[in-house]
């Protein structure tokens, strides 16, 4: 189902859509330690609004793949999930941190985009039949990238976590925007040009406005291009213009106003996309922009010799297009 | 070109789920000459690989900072008075599921000796060239390359995009820099817009492989002289990229022809003198 008007998905729409499939799973030998995970510590920074934080690290066998910050939205009749971490013990251990809250429903599983750390905790919550929600792009991008990713992330968080990983693809898309309601309280989602991926989706409770930026918000981590600089730089300025009084950001944690966050992640762009425009013009090669490009900036954040590289790479591949 | 095998580039892909354990062990594992053991007889006919060290220079990053876009530089250097030739060089990653990223034939008297381009690497794995020379001796070298699992993957990161342009060209060269010896050769590059989809990728309603789709065959003239062709896998990274040193043979035009694997044709041409940068 894709939709790109502002359509209101009811709480009905989803208690049936994933009965089967979750049946399927269980017949198919679904199953994880679910021995009461202990509950992932969460923050309620505003009413019915949590959050857990995720360390600024790479995904490892120690941390279980909780890297990401994850969250949930509980309106009077339902919650929603915003994305699940990178395992299904992390997925787990969100579930019980909303169970030590509410006991309704988990009508959806909105998934921000389509990176390790943020989906594969999703089969978690299969027993809770959601509706999984993505940007339109969602689908293809983990089809393209899903059998990849489970091969790749087994040698870091190890065979035991990549075992109970399953890729779920999304049944609700979205394109533009839309609404979902929660009873009392409404989430619009907006689905991203090409930004950090091309399936970047944003939650936006307007009830507290609380925003769910994904990771178009780094916050201390260094953000991360795999999807469009340019585009990313476009996204920043509009989401900048949402009438947000919070955001979390898919890394890190923000203390003050989310707006220095942005502008923090622009500087950190138009500095690499500058330094990358003048290898370019000297006719340098792709390896010398990942070994000279954006290191300007380097003091400024946590990972910055982990993903400034793979950066430099991706706006060089880019901009030599100009 | 050729005397090489071919037909790596299909039934590698045939052969997935033969690949698959293999990768996996692969991430785990230190290098191992496993796999290329059992691959290079097919590649290459059988035919000795000479200790490559001293004449091809292979540039690989020891860990890929991004799996989708690693690059690779090789270069073969022949001693003074060696009056052979290099023919052919070919670019294989052992691990990768169709091993054989490409295999560049060379031009006679093209001057190109020096050939970078961009591979994707799926796991932890040797990449090696093997250059061909005139007389028909294989010279190989290798290098280990830690792809980086990260968040990248070795598919297109702006799939709207990539339809978008397909069959977009560019082309430059690039003069010898100010500090070269003199007679230094000045280099091309030619990019080719194209997403080089793997078709390793599972079609969710039809359980199916979608069929891949990446250039096949790609052609370097300089005026009606070869300067190189390529015969490429999957390997080549989306939106492919050759960067190649030449000697000026006077012509007036670079011509361009490339073909993917729907059959699609492309081709460009761009004069000589406006070309250098």
């Amino acid at each position: 189902m894709a939709f790109d008007s502002r359509r209101r998905i009811g709480l009905w729409a989803g208690a049936t859509r994933l009965a089967s499939v979750g049946a399927a799973l269980l017949a198919s030998g679904f199953a994880f330690a679910v021995d009461a995970p202990a509950p992932l510590p969460v923050v309620e920074v505003a009413r019915g609004v949590f959050v857990h934080y995720g360390d600024v690290a790479l995904m490892s066998e120690a941390n279980a793949g909780d890297i990401a910050n994850v969250g949930f939205v509980v309106g009077d009749e339902a919650v929603a999930v915003i994305d699940t971490g990178g395992s299904v013990l992390v997925g787990a251990r969100l579930l019980a941190a909303i169970r030590a809250v509410t006991p309704k429903p988990i009508r959806f599983v909105v998934n921000t985009h389509v990176h390790p750390d943020h989906i594969f905790g999703d089969a978690a919550f299969l027993g809770e039949s959601p509706i999984f929600v993505g940007h339109k792009n969602l689908p293809r991008a983990m089809e393209a990238r899903g059998q990849f990713y489970l091969k790749a992330f087994r040698g870091l968080i190890g065979d035991a976590l990549i075992a109970q990983v399953k890729i779920v693809p999304p049944t609700l898309l979205v394109e533009g925007e839309a609404d979902i309601d929660l009873g009392g309280r409404v989430l619009t989602l907006r689905a991203w040009p090409a930004g950090h991926t091309d399936n970047d989706l944003t939650v936006f409770d307007k009830a507290s406005a609380t925003l769910f930026a994904g990771d178009l918000l780094f916050e201390g981590h260094l953000p991360i291009i795999d999807g469009n600089l340019r585009g990313f730089l476009a996204d920043l300025d509009a989401l900048r213009e949402l009438p947000a009084a919070r955001a979390i950001p898919g890394h890190g944690q923000i203390a003050g106003d989310w707006h220095k966050t942005v502008e923090a992640e622009k500087a950190y762009f138009e500095s690499l996309a500058a330094d990358v425009r003048g290898l370019l013009a000297k006719g340098a090669p792709i390896a010398e922009a990942a070994r000279a490009a954006g290191q300007r900036e380097k003091s400024r954040w946590q990972l910055f010799d982990d993903y400034n590289p793979r950066n430099a790479i991706a706006a060089y591949s880019e901009l030599e297009w100009e | 070109m050729t005397k090489l095998s071919r037909r790596h580039f299909s039934t590698a892909i045939l052969a997935l789920g033969v690949a698959a354990p293999s990768l996996a062990r692969a991430q785990a594992a230190a290098p191992s000459e496993e796999t290329w053991e059992a691959i290079k007889g097919d590649i290459f006919k059988d035919r000795p690989i000479l200790d490559g060290a001293g004449v091809v220079a292979l540039d690989a990053p020891r860990r890929a900072e991004d799996a989708a876009i690693v690059p690779i530089g090789m270069k073969v250097t022949l001693p003074d008075g060696d009056a052979r030739q290099l023919k052919s060089l070919t670019l294989v990653i052992d691990e990768n599921p169709a091993p054989v990223a490409g295999v560049f034939a060379i031009g006679a008297d093209s001057g190109v000796t020096a050939i970078s381009t961009r591979v994707r690497v799926n796991t932890y794995s040797y990449v090696r060239a093997v250059a061909e020379l005139s007389d028909g001796k294989l010279y190989g070298v290798k290098a280990f390359v830690k792809a980086s699992g990260g968040c990248s993957a070795p598919v297109s990161a702006n799939a709207d995009a990539a339809k978008a342009t397909l069959g977009q060209m560019k082309f430059k060269t690039f003069a010898p820099a100010a500090d070269a010896q003199a007679g230094a050769a000045p280099e091309a590059q030619i990019m080719v817009r194209h997403p080089q989809n793997s078709g390793l990728q599972l079609d969710q309603l039809t359980r199916l492989y979608i069929p891949p789709f990446f250039i096949e065959t790609l052609k370097v003239m300089q005026g009606d002289a070869l300067a190189l062709s390529l015969d490429g896998g999957i390997a080549i990274s989306e939106d492919p990229n050759i960067r190649f040193n030449y000697k000026p043979n006077g012509a007036k035009v670079f011509r361009v022809e490339a073909i993917d694997t729907a059959k699609n044709a492309f081709a460009n041409e761009w004069p000589t003198e406006k070309a250098v940068l």
